[in-house]
């Protein structure tokens, strides 16, 4: 894979607050992916090469579902940090981090590309 | 001595003039055997010669005007109708000259350029149908008179065999003898530096202690070396005749009978003129003869036998009626030597040649052409239609719809299932045969029962014995696979008792005919094979690139291209062996 490329990409903006369960602050969804990975594996990336980061598993209503977090979905940004080439446990600590009560993410998913060009093709150019 | 060499003398003048006589067009065959004659050309490399040939005989420089193997000459050999009776004469003047080589003949192959019509029938090329191949149906109970009865075509056929082969058997052996005549000559020749002075003056050369003695062991011991190794490199009997010189070989002849003369000359005006006293200087002088026969021996090993083993160039042979094809590798040979060279694999390698196996079927082919009939509308002057009319045939044919690609495939299944049914059939058959016999053990005599006396046969009474139940599916089979003309009941029966001996399995009898052999299992060793080189350059050329030259024998002909091997470039990486690891692929999934 070709470091270096531009990607672009039609994101969401997905805001998550953490929940504490005990001792530990839970965000609700388990992630997969990352560039010590075995891309082939990987059953939500369209493209078998991809070794971002996806989200494998939503938790029953848990703040991500309700944040409007959903399966298969690609992060692309958290806090601001980007999540396209890093490993696994780089993103596990990127979202874990004991002092963040907020996440705020960049997801992106292919519904997405697809609304936007309804969206495009419904309303004539004003 | 003398009168032979008057003998050789009359022979070699004779033969000039027989050259003389014959038409324009000459073979190279026939004169590099004049020049062999004269001393020049031998099989296996000059060197230090041998103990074979009987007296010592000075070689003759051979005249300028025969010294002449770079122009070519066409291919009409001295063996042609014209001059039979010449060949005839020739023939038994070498026979009485009295052979020096007591070597067993060997099959071999003489590489000579054949005048086109002069049919060799023999094992390869095979007449097929017209022979009496019906012995397994009529065959019950076999009897020792019907096996060994000649048919008249294997009279023919063995008459026509006598008639070719003895010319070839005394050509063979006339060069090496000359050139072992040399190698004796030159091997005497240091023992003559040593005898001659001692009968001839003795009483006044100067006695001659200790340093005399040790050169006379060394002196002893190097000709010790000489003769055993003369004998184990050049002492072969010759394989092949080549057209023309083996270039090398004449060089060493050349060289040696060079080196000799000089050291005669030499000693004759240094030392047998004037009488020379020193002795010590004598046998040193024939200590260094002996060395630099040694070194000649040397060059002649590289030149001869070593130079041509590292491989070089990449030889594709092919046989142009079935296309059977192989890849050869060999060094830096001339043209002739290679070519002796291929014949040799050929003969081990490539499926025999069975012509009956060859085309597709007539029936198939011949649908295509006649269905169209051309006709000439309106002028009369037709010089150049024949080839227009054919042109439009071929050009309708071409475009109509073609159908018998599909007759050929189910011809094809059709003959490979019958091939398969009669193989079964056989290999059931054989099968059974066999079981009906056993090896008979020597304590079984007593156990036998006096009343029912077990009959003791013999490895031939065996083999006709269980033939019998054999014999028609074996002759089905063969007439299947087209192979009825290489198998004889006799040969049959011959290798069935050569299994039997042996205790083979009737898999392993069955080996020898579900599988086309080597062309050499089917040859009649006894006889030269004639096989014909074709060239474009002249045969002692050394082989390059993109040479194509072609082997021709009566039926067929082997193709061969050469190709050089590819020069390589190996480099080199090492790797550590503990940089060899490994990681598992991973998925994990964690949950945050």
């Amino acid at each position: 894979m070709s470091a270096g490329q531009a990607v672009t990409a039609i994101v969401q903006r997905i805001e998550i607050h953490k929940l504490r369960h005990g001792d530990n602050l839970i965000l609700g969804f388990s992630i997969g992916g990352g560039i010590d990975q075995d891309p082939g594996q990987n059953p939500f990336s369209g493209d078998k090469t991809d070794k971002g980061i996806y989200v494998t598993r939503i938790s029953q209503r848990g703040p991500a579902e309700e944040a409007g977090l959903r399966m298969g979905d690609k992060i692309m940004q958290v806090n601001g940090w980007d999540m396209t080439m890093v490993t696994h446990d780089q993103a596990r600590k990127r979202l874990t981090k004991k002092n963040e009560d907020v996440v705020r993410l960049l997801v992106t998913r292919k519904s997405l590309e697809e609304a936007v060009k309804h969206s495009k093709g419904s309303y004539p150019r004003q | 001595m003398r009168s032979r060499d008057e003998a050789s003398k009359i022979d070699s003048l004779r033969s000039k003039v027989d050259l003389l006589r014959l038409p324009l067009a000459l073979s190279t065959k026939s004169i590099s055997n004049r020049k062999s004659q004269l001393g020049v050309v031998w099989e296996k490399g000059g060197g230090g010669g041998g103990s074979w040939a009987g007296g010592a005989r000075k070689p003759r420089p051979p005249p300028a005007s025969d010294m002449d193997n770079e122009s070519t000459y066409s291919g009409y050999s001295y063996k042609s109708s014209h001059s039979r009776s010449s060949r005839k004469h020739r023939d038994k003047r070498d026979r009485h000259r009295g052979k020096s080589r007591d070597s067993s003949i060997r099959g071999d192959k003489s590489v000579t350029i054949q005048a086109p019509g002069e049919p060799l029938l023999d094992a390869e090329s095979t007449r097929g149908d017209d022979r009496d191949d019906n012995w397994g149906e009529t065959t019950t109970v076999v009897t020792g008179t019907s096996v060994d009865s000649v048919s008249n075509e294997d009279l023919t056929r063995m008459s026509k065999d006598l008639e070719d082969s003895s010319p070839l058997e005394c050509r063979r052996y006339l060069s090496p003898a000359l050139g072992a005549v040399l190698g004796l000559f030159a091997l005497v020749t240091p023992l003559a530096f040593l005898a001659l002075p001692q009968l001839l003056w003795r009483d006044t050369l100067e006695p001659c202690g200790t340093p005399c003695e040790g050169l006379y062991i060394s002196l002893a011991f190097k000709l010790l070396i000489l003769l055993i190794s003369t004998w184990a490199l050049f002492l072969r009997s010759p394989r092949a005749t080549l057209p023309r010189f083996f270039v090398f070989r004449c060089l060493l002849l050349a060289l040696v009978f060079l080196f000799v003369a000089s050291y005669w000359l030499f000693y004759g005006v240094r030392v047998l003129e004037p009488r020379e006293t020193d002795y010590r200087g004598i046998v040193g002088y024939a200590a260094s003869l002996v060395d630099a026969l040694l070194f000649i021996q040397y060059l002649a090993l590289v030149l001869l036998e070593v130079r041509h083993l590292q491989p070089a160039f990449c030889l594709k042979v092919v046989r142009t009626t079935d296309g059977a094809s192989r890849f050869y590798n060999v060094g830096h040979l001339s043209i002739q030597r290679a070519a002796v060279w291929v014949l040799d694999q050929y003969y081990s390698d490539f499926p025999v040649y069975n012509p009956a196996l060859l085309n597709l079927p007539k029936s198939i082919l011949s649908k295509k052409m006649s269905a169209f009939k051309v006709y000439n509308l309106g002028e009369e002057n037709s010089t150049n239609n024949s080839t227009g009319q054919s042109r439009t045939m071929i050009a309708a044919a071409a475009r109509r719809r073609d159908n018998s690609h599909n007759e050929y495939y189910y011809e094809e299944a059709e003959v490979e299932r019958r091939v398969r049914k009669r193989k079964a059939r056989l290999v059931v058959a054989v099968e059974e045969a066999f079981t009906h016999i056993k090896r008979h053990q020597d304590e079984d005599a007593t156990t036998s029962s006096p009343k029912h006396p077990r009959e003791v046969m013999d490895p031939r009474e065996a083999a006709q014995a269980i033939f019998a139940p054999m014999a028609r599916a074996m002759q089905k089979y063969l007439r299947a696979t087209r192979q009825q003309s290489y198998h004889s009941m006799e040969s049959i029966i011959n290798h069935l008792q050569f299994c039997v001996t042996h205790n083979m399995s009737p898999k392993a009898f069955l080996e020898r005919y579900l599988s086309p052999g080597p062309t050499l299992q089917y040859l009649d060793t006894t006889r030269g094979r004639q096989w014909t080189l074709v060239s474009e350059e002249p045969v002692t050329a050394a082989l390059r690139q993109g040479q194509v030259f072609s082997l021709r024998r009566l039926d067929f002909s082997l193709v061969v291209t050469v190709a050089p091997l590819p020069f390589l470039r190996l480099g080199e990486e090492f790797i550590d062996p503990k940089r060899h690891k490994f990681v598992m692929k991973l998925q994990s999934e964690t949950s945050v």
